[in-house]
């Protein structure tokens, strides 16, 4: 199968992510196929917010997305394995802060 | 000559064919919105596990969903203003086809994709501009009723004329098709805005808007889709249907049978 041509065909894929309510960030939710951002905010509008799970949508190209490449997991993130000190666990949070 | 056996029947009720015209005028029009609804929802339903794609099954069964809620709560409400017990499943499952009202448009088959998306575009522009004026209604429960059905329809004709202009903006075999659609289905369009005697006396009590009026802003939203969508406004042709008083084409009959098959087989079903 000459899958170049298979890839063609496919719409392009999207990431979705929603705000739950004002004041939230936006979550990822999960992807979906659509033709044009148009077509993404529609379909995450009938795929993801069925049930009210949101006040705003954000659609984002899938390849537009820069990730870090696994290989390097343990040069990027294990240095900041035996750095305790960088949580902030030795502040008292006020009672009247509620978002934190 | 001999005496003929003795006849025991009780006298037989008249089966009721046809638009029941004694029935209150408002009765009949809510039928008219009802059925409307419920006869594109179930059309749309026939794309759930069908849908060219996952995502677009769930856009057409999302839709069809508004549809059958506002025709839940315009049936009800018809069964109301009759008065002779009839809820919402009576009305939807124990019609005869010449008893639906809806116009002819809403029950042609889906055909393919862009058909679908064609008569979807004609009735939803209709809608909209019906509902937003059936908002102010002098019948505050048809008003509530639009108030909650114009937020949704705003979306449908999102939807639906999104793809339109893809589809005839698109390939020249998306272009062709749906430009065949668009004059298959146009014949049909003439009668949602035609005003008769129902809908002259419920302009005149108030309760819905004068069709001329539906008409023009119905006329315009389809004008700027298909312009931008680059196809070609078809010739109006004079109509040989007239759903709204029960003259169907030979489509519903097809489809209720398959929609009332359970309610007919089992009277009372209930799940």
């Amino acid at each position: 199968m000459d899958s170049t041509a298979d890839d063609k065909r496919e719409w392009p894929l999207f990431e979705i992510f929603i705000r739950a309510r004002g004041g939230l960030d936006h979550k990822h939710v999960g992807s979906l196929h659509a033709t044009d951002a148009r077509m993404a905010i529609e379909h995450a509008r009938d795929l993801y917010t069925r049930r009210e799970e949101g006040v705003s949508i954000w659609a984002v190209r899938s390849v537009d997305i820069v990730a870090s490449d696994p290989e390097d997991a343990e040069s990027l993130f294990e240095p900041a394995r035996d750095k305790i000190y960088r949580h902030p666990t030795f502040y008292q949070i006020p009672d009247e802060v509620k978002t934190l | 000559m001999k005496a003929a056996p003795p006849v025991e029947a009780a006298p037989v009720e008249a089966p009721q064919i046809g638009a029941p015209q004694a029935a209150p005028p408002l009765f009949r029009y809510l039928l008219r919105l009802g059925d409307l609804s419920l006869v594109l929802g179930q059309r749309l339903g026939e794309w759930v596990g069908h849908a060219p794609v996952l995502e677009e099954d769930l856009g057409l069964a999302n839709i069809a969903l508004d549809l059958i809620g506002q025709a839940r709560l315009l049936l009800a409400y018809a069964g109301e203003i009759e008065g002779r017990g009839r809820g919402e499943d009576d009305l939807a499952f124990l019609r005869e086809h010449a008893e639906y009202l809806n116009p002819t448009l809403a029950e042609q088959p889906n055909g393919d994709f862009g058909e679908t998306i064609v008569r979807q575009v004609l009735i939803d522009a209709f809608q909209l501009e019906l509902y937003e004026r059936l908002a102010s209604s002098s019948d505050g429960r048809v008003a509530a009723i639009a108030a909650k059905a114009v937020k949704e329809t705003r979306y449908h004709l999102r939807y639906s004329s999104g793809w339109l202009v893809r589809l005839g903006d698109g390939t020249a075999e998306s272009r062709a098709r749906v430009q065949a659609a668009l004059e298959r289905l146009w014949p049909y369009t003439g009668e949602l805005c035609e005003e008769d005697e129902l809908d002259r006396e419920m302009a005149e009590r108030g309760v819905a808007p004068r069709l001329a009026e539906v008409r023009d802003g119905w006329s315009r939203r389809i004008d700027e889709i298909l312009a931008e969508a680059r196809l070609e406004r078809p010739r109006d042709r004079p109509r040989t249907w007239f759903g709204k008083r029960g003259e169907h084409s030979e489509h519903l009959g097809y489809m209720l049978a398959e929609m009332q098959y359970m309610q007919r087989a089992y009277p009372g079903a209930q799940w």
